[in-house]
């Protein structure tokens, strides 16, 4: 490989992606910041829809001071990609939050996704989050089940008609006619359950990798004709969060912004919201520069592992990946799968049980093909598989002779 | 009037999607049940032609509850195939890494899913926070610690909490609750003392999660884990990683010695009555929600570095039949099989052992009815459950089964457990085979659990200070993919898992698995024996059949981890009168 083509590769590694605008100039946040203060002065008006008590108060009763929270409310802020002036914003809308039902299906799901809105890690306040929002209908939490619990969801849609967030947890098995998954005592196949409850719908929130994109179900060769929300949904604003399972960081994130400003926020190609997708995993990942100085884990436990090398030899998609977890991490911070020696496995993207979760680089993949039966290598694929990083196989060459030259120079 | 036919669907608080049908008697008392998967995705198939290694991270995705289970299974039955024996701290990581899921789990499942089951969140609303404050020094008493939350302005705070949500309208998750049936049986003070802890408990789960994230990298869907060992050598040799996970798991520690005991005395006590009535149970052993009494394990968590089945663990494996535990069978897996007479999978016309069993649906739907409802044909295939069988019998599996195996193995530890809890309750050894006794036996795990894993975490530390900071085992992936087949049978925190796979030239030829829930709620089998769910609920009483509170309490107490749902219908097909549960919320 010639040298122009290494330095190609490596100047698209190092380049940001850009895919965000973090600075729009003054004259559009004070538009927005008016808008959003309209909205808010609107949700003000409504009668609180539910019962939970007053935040600021509550938040004094559970002994979480007003600074710990200005503090959680500064860090969204910035998490939303907002200027610091809008702090004050986003801390009354998480007070308003009451006023934004939320029902949250599942489906082909294993219910990951329900078990991290548990970890929701507002400083101290989770608990609270999961008071303040009207969770009106969630079958992990709510306290009735059978007719008792079909009538809350009957109950919630009919009130809230055109005003709830539907959360869809899990993907829409479509083989069979959609006979793979029932729910209630009618036998309510899951794509009529999810098109019922579509159609009364602000907007449908689609939490991890089965309802983004299908997921472990659609992955090869996918048994039951598995799809995302947004393959079998539309005329309904979707918004996706995929990874598996998805940031609770980010699904507070977009309620947030929803109440904020009466919209979803600003999305990409793929109906993820830029502020949490908008980077890849590598571009603000800890071991980077690693990464740079041609400095790899070459197999597990060796003395690249010892010293926190990169992870990109033994599988790490984080250049391929879109999602903020360089950044927000998980479990308040605690750690993370690059963290913990690892790598990423491509989760928040399509199809990466396919095409990423291996501990390979790509072009060592060996994976079976997305269309199932023979198997290929990833170069037999084609690049038009390969979303995000079309480049993957070039870059992984590259690496690797950028990483010889640099091990070469060592010995 | 006679028999009653109820279908509950979704049952709620569980992973995935499960549904029930019970038959009730003029008496309002369950004749009989059907436990019903509604619910496919074909993990087996997906695994498939797949290089093993890749297995693990994905047979994870089978559950998000009991997350990390499955994948140290799946990657077990690699080095089962392999050979594989990893190394000293590769092993404790993974005890701490499962360790805290079991306490985590456990502890979600008993405030979270199950405690609605046992406390009337509005009757809270009626307690003096005096006398609450009085009773929880009690209940702590009993377990032999000081109470988790004990000031009565703590006690009061939180009411005034429940009752500004209880006036103003909308429950959100509590709404439609069961709240008033007369078959809650604590006091308000006692709801209190449970609404309390409820809440707490969503903070502790979340440092529970921590613990596990601090070595797996995230909660839910930890990464550490890979063939041959695991990733996360840094975070071990980093003392400040081992002290955090300390601190969180004191605290830890601190709430399940001083709320969760404490409140599984006090529902056990409260609900004595059910857990010992020979007359609600299938077999006339034991109480309410016994069951077939059939209990197995294989054991898990090594304590040394022989290897894989050559360990030493801290669960021991047997299998104890009909609650006789004078007795102790060896497991034997060349006895498992599953049967998919009433599955909705094509059979080969006899059980299959999971080494060749085979995954290909064959769905025949349910029976819709004129009343609009659709019923499962229990006559013929209604789950997308198997019947897995040991020997030809059904198991159940779980904490209960590993605390009574181990009692009746006269394992050292268990036995002071287990001896504990029986004392200082003052119940009889005979509880345990109950919904109650279901509980209790998680609780008694929790607490074992939670104090082992101080050892383990100084033996941990201990061993890279000694310079040890070896985490993975070297292979030769290409020399032993050749031709081989591997087990990862151990434990989940709901019971017996097993994962099972064969590999040819670096594929899987075929890959099964049998999860704990498969034991516990598949249906009946070919030879019309009951399932552990289906059997649980015969001869349940119900105080009101609009409100199937007794039937979700006793499912429950299997913390069910399916993807599932469960229906109840007639065993003789016959046409039943259909009860259609009016839901009627007490506010």
């Amino acid at each position: 490989m010639g040298t122009d083509k290494i330095e190609s590769v490596k100047s698209l590694f190092t380049a940001q992606s850009a895919k965000v605008d973090t600075n729009r100039g003054d004259a559009y946040y004070e538009k927005l910041h008016d808008q959003c203060r309209a909205r808010l002065d609107e949700l003000k008006q409504l009668a609180p829809i539910s019962n939970r008590m007053d935040f600021s108060k509550s938040i004094e009763e559970e002994g979480v001071n007003r600074r710990d929270f200005m503090k959680w409310a500064s860090a969204t802020t910035a998490m939303l990609m907002l200027p610091a002036s809008f702090t004050p914003l986003v801390a009354e809308a998480a007070v308003l939050m009451n006023r934004v039902p939320v029902v949250w299906i599942e489906l082909q799901d294993c219910a990951g996704n329900s078990e991290a809105l548990l970890r929701s890690d507002g400083p101290q306040i989770d608990e609270i989050i999961l008071d303040i929002i009207s969770l009106e209908f969630h079958e992990t939490l709510m306290a009735p089940s059978g007719h008792q619990a079909e009538k809350q969801l009957e109950e919630a849609i009919e009130l809230f008609k055109g005003k709830y967030l539907l959360f869809v947890e899990g993907s829409v098995p479509m083989g069979m006619d959609g006979q793979f998954g029932t729910i209630g005592a009618k036998g309510e196949t899951f794509i009529d359950h999810l098109t019922r409850l579509s159609n009364d719908a602000a907007a449908i929130v689609a939490v991890g990798s089965c309802a983004t994109f299908g997921g472990i179900p659609a992955a090869a060769p996918n048994p039951t004709d598995a799809k995302g929300v947004m393959d079998v949904v539309h005329g309904k604003p979707i918004i996706n969060i995929p990874a598996c399972p998805a940031n609770p960081s980010n699904m507070v994130g977009v309620i947030l912004h929803y109440v904020l400003t009466g919209q979803v926020p600003e999305l990409d190609s793929l109906l993820r919201p830029k502020f949490a997708f908008g980077y890849r995993i590598h571009d603000n990942c800890e071991r980077r520069a690693h990464f740079d100085a041609g400095e790899y884990v070459e197999e597990w436990g060796d003395e690249g592992a010892k010293n926190n090398f990169c992870l990109y030899k033994v599988g790490c998609k984080g250049p391929m990946t879109f999602n903020n977890c360089s950044i927000v991490r998980y479990n308040e911070g605690v750690n993370w799968p690059v963290g913990v020696g690892r790598g990423c496995i491509g989760c928040s993207e399509p199809d990466f049980w396919d095409k990423y979760a291996y501990e390979r680089p790509m072009a060592n993949a060996n994976i079976k093909a997305p269309t199932g039966g023979v198997e290929k290598t990833v170069d037999e694929f084609g690049l038009g598989l390969l979303t995000a990083a079309g480049v993957g196989i070039a870059i992984h060459a590259a690496a690797s002779v950028v990483a010889g030259k640099k091990s070469e120079e060592n010995a | 009037m006679s028999k009653k036919h109820i279908i509950v669907d979704p049952i709620t608080r569980i992973e995935g999607h499960l549904r029930v049908e019970a038959i009730i008697d003029e008496s309002n008392k369950i004749v009989d049940a059907y436990a019903s998967s509604t619910m496919f995705r074909g993990m087996e198939t997906i695994m498939k032609d797949r290089d093993p290694r890749d297995c693990g991270l994905m047979a994870m995705r089978i559950c998000g509850v009991c997350t990390g289970t499955h994948y140290q299974r799946s990657i077990e039955a690699v080095e089962d195939a392999f050979n594989i024996t990893i190394p000293k701290n590769a092993r404790l990581v993974r005890n701490l890494i499962q360790g805290a899921l079991y306490v985590h789990d456990h502890l979600v499942h008993f405030y979270h899913l199950h405690a609605l089951d046992f406390v009337d969140v509005l009757s809270a609303t009626k307690a003096d926070p005096e006398a609450t404050a009085k009773e929880a020094v009690k209940w702590a008493g009993v377990a032999g610690h000081k109470p988790y939350i004990s000031a009565a302005a703590d006690f009061k705070a939180i009411q005034d909490r429940v009752i500004k949500f209880a006036n103003e309208g909308r429950l959100g998750i509590f709404g439609n609750g069961y709240w008033g049936n007369p078959h809650y049986k604590l006091t308000p003070e006692q709801n209190l003392i449970g609404v309390a802890h409820y809440l707490k408990a969503l903070d502790i789960q979340r440092d529970m999660a921590k613990m596990q994230a601090i070595f797996g990298g995230k909660n839910p869907h930890p990464q550490s884990i890979v063939v041959g060992g695991v990733t996360c050598v840094q975070d071990i040799k980093n003392p400040a990683r081992i002290a955090l996970f300390k601190q969180l798991l004191q605290d830890s520690t601190e709430f399940i010695k001083g709320a969760y005991l404490p409140d599984v005395y006090m529902a056990g006590t409260m609900y004595a009555e059910e857990a010992t009535d020979k007359d609600a149970t299938y077999k006339g052993v034991g109480g309410t929600g016994g069951g077939i009494l059939n209990y197995m394990a294989y054991g898990d968590f090594r304590l040394d570095d022989t290897g894989f089945y050559k360990a030493a663990s801290l669960f021991p494996s047997g299998i104890v039949m009909g609650g006789d535990i004078s007795k102790v069978i060896e497991v034997d897996t060349a006895k498992i099989a599953e049967d998919v007479t009433h599955s909705w999978y094509e059979g080969t016309g006899k059980p299959e052992h999971p080494y060749d069993g085979t995954t290909i649906p064959k769905y025949t739907g349910l029976e819709k009815k004129e009343d609009g409802y659709a019923y499962l044909k229990t006559d013929e295939k209604y789950s997308w459950i198997k019947s897995p069988r040991y020997d030809g019998q059904p198991m159940e599996v779980g904490p209960l089964a590993r605390m009574v195996v181990g009692y009746a193995k006269g394992d050292a530890r268990i036995k002071k457990y287990v001896d504990n809890f029986l004392k200082r309750s003052g119940l009889p050894v005979t509880v345990l085979f109950s919904t109650v006794g279901r509980t209790a036996g998680r609780a008694i795990e929790t607490e074992l659990m939670a104090d082992i894993m101080f050892e383990w975490v100084d033996e941990l530390a201990k061993n890279v200070a000694n310079g040890d900071d070896s985490t993975w085992t070297e292979f030769d992936f290409d020399v032993v993919s050749k031709d081989c087949k591997g087990a990862g049978l151990a434990e989940a925190p709901r019971g017996a898992l097993g994962h099972w796979m064969r590999i040819k030239d670096g594929k899987v030829t075929n890959y099964q698995a049998i999860v704990p829930s498969t034991w516990n709620a598949g249906p009946r089998d070919e030879s019309g024996k009951l399932g552990a769910y289906e059997a649980a609920l015969i001869g349940t009483k119900v105080a009101d059949p609009e409100q199937p509170l007794e039937i979700i309490r006793t499912i429950h107490s299997f913390d069910p981890c399916i993807a599932c749902a469960v229906h109840v219908v007639d065993t003789n097909g016959k046409e039943l009168a259909v009860y259609k549960v009016d839901p009627n919320c007490a506010l």
